[in-house]
């Protein structure tokens, strides 16, 4: 395969990747895990 | 036993805490070395006429120092400090932890030798020589496998996003590091780049300016994500967008780094390429630094009183405004008029005193009181005093540079109607006199502020002791 096409397969496949992580974060926006999550810093107090 | 046991259940801070004492020492002598060679700028004959005292051997001492020195120790002490706390475990292998402080120390002894006395492989923060070079990728590695270690032993089911930033900060510096010191080594102290040409150009630029995205940005927004919401005592605005931040800056930085070779042998695609992706960068930025400031809402009035949050946010308000300058500088024409004049070294300025020192001091100034025993630094008042000599300081630096970049730019470019060059160089650099007076001032007042908080510092741990912070009782879901 040319290495171009590798390259461009690359790339596409991070943006898409990216995409895909916007979709998840935005569907799991209120879920308890992420408030879980932000209050990470205050589990030692 | 029994001993044993209490030793388990608490964190390791004592390597924290002496690389925090290192960082503020670091600190001064890198900012000390700094003012010296901004009053060389003023007064040449401050170079003593002697070669290890010349401004082309202080000046990477300088940079080496206040980002290496200053900027790694704190980076290597907050990183252990919130990766325990965030995970609730005992970091990782301790013998090696305190190797990374040790081995971290040593290398910036050898670079406070060997750059004075010539020794360089004249790549832009990648000065270092092979045998030093090699030390750093050992103690990276080290730093890597503590830092990861302590991750894969976690109590708590999830990453805290600081501890994202952290590690993609030690990965990437691993990789930049060992991929743009490749070399030849010719004899002792002496090599010969792995790459030639534009190649060797473009190597060191996609190093150089990941090193300003992960090392400068990445490990300090992990600071910001950590000590922003405890000293704020809230949690972070929000957690989506922290994630969404983290992601959007690791698709982009990497690309951005053609910039620093605007109309040069570099091809012209790649020049256009580093540009949009330098654009595209001003949102994660912003992203990342409203998600700070947010994080403040509701506690607006907590700036009146406490100055170390103070230091956070003001911090913050200097990432917003070089990361909008920085992709501004990045369009080619604007970086036309830009390129190799004061300007760059305003807007670096902009970042590195702004940002990367602030929110530094911030987390320091958390961290020291709390790892020797106290309620508070030795001295609210002296922080108080601290903030506004840095605050001032980078004002008159950045705003001085800013002023003489654009005027030199201008010079440079002026043509008569036949021709021929208004000015002649040296006008230019005559012009700029004035503005390097101020501009060492501001360093004056940036540096006396840094004193202060050496002496506060020392304050505080010797009247306290050494603190032995507990592990809380794990709470098995979360």
């Amino acid at each position: 395969m040319d290495i171009n096409t590798l390259r461009i397969i690359t790339t596409v496949a991070s943006f898409i990747m990216f995409i895909g992580i916007l979709v998840w974060v935005w569907r799991n926006r209120n879920t308890s895990d992420f408030k879980d999550a932000a209050n990470l810093p205050f589990k030692d107090d | 036993m029994q001993d044993l046991n209490i030793e388990a259940n608490t964190y390791n801070d004592s390597v924290v805490r002496q690389f925090s004492i290192m960082a503020v020492v670091w600190g001064v002598v890198g900012m000390l070395v700094g003012v010296i060679i901004a009053a060389q700028l003023v007064w040449p004959e401050l170079n003593l006429g002697l070669p290890w005292t010349s401004f082309g051997r202080l000046r990477p001492l300088h940079t080496n120092a206040v980002i290496f020195a200053f900027g790694g120790s704190t980076l290597f002490a907050t990183s252990y400090y919130v990766v325990q706390r965030t995970c609730q475990v005992k970091l990782f292998c301790g013998k090696l932890a305190a190797f990374t402080f040790w081995g971290w120390q040593l290398v910036i002894l050898a670079a406070a030798i060997s750059l004075p006395l010539g020794y360089t492989q004249a790549k832009e923060y990648a000065e270092l020589e092979w045998p030093i070079d090699i030390l750093i990728a050992v103690v990276w590695v080290s730093y890597a496998i503590v830092f990861f270690g302590t991750i894969a032993k976690r109590k708590v089911k999830h990453i805290y996003v600081a501890n994202w930033f952290f590690g993609a900060f030690i990965l990437t510096v691993a990789l930049l590091h060992i991929v743009n010191s490749a070399s030849s080594p010719a004899s002792f102290m002496k090599s010969y780049s792995a790459y030639a040409g534009v190649q060797d150009a473009m190597v060191q630029w996609w190093y150089g300016h990941n090193a300003v995205g992960f090392f400068l940005t990445a490990g300090f927004l992990g600071i910001m994500y950590y000590f922003v919401p405890k000293q704020a005592g809230r949690p972070v605005y929000s957690y989506s967008l922290s994630i969404v931040h983290f992601w959007a800056l690791i698709f982009t930085y990497m690309w951005a780094g053609p910039h620093h070779l605007h109309y040069t042998a570099l091809p012209d695609w790649t020049q256009s390429l580093g540009m949009a992706f330098s654009l595209i960068l001003l949102a994660p930025s912003w992203g990342g630094m409203i998600n700070g400031m947010m994080t403040m809402s509701g506690a607006w009035h907590k700036l009146r009183t406490d100055p170390i949050l103070r230091f956070m946010i003001v911090s913050l308000s200097f990432y917003g405004m070089s990361t909008f300058e920085g992709p501004m500088m990045a369009i080619k024409t604007v970086n036309s008029l830009s390129h190799y004049t004061d300007w760059t070294v305003g807007h670096v300025h902009s970042g590195a005193l702004g940002w990367v020192g602030l929110v530094s001091m911030g987390a320091l100034y958390y961290m020291v009181p709390r790892l020797f025993g106290q309620k508070q630094m030795h001295s609210m008042k002296a922080i108080e005093m601290h903030f506004w000599l840095a605050t001032v300081g980078i004002v008159l630096y950045i705003s001085s540079l800013w002023i003489s970049g654009v005027m030199e730019g201008l010079m440079w470019r002026a043509i008569n109607t036949d021709g021929t060059l208004t000015y002649t160089f040296v006008e230019s650099v005559k012009a700029k006199h004035p503005y390097y007076m101020i501009r060492l001032l501001g360093g004056l007042l940036y540096l006396s502020g840094m004193l202060i908080m050496l002496w506060n510092v020392l304050k505080t741990a010797t009247s306290g002791k050494a603190a032995i912070a507990n592990i809380p009782a794990v709470t098995a879901h979360a």
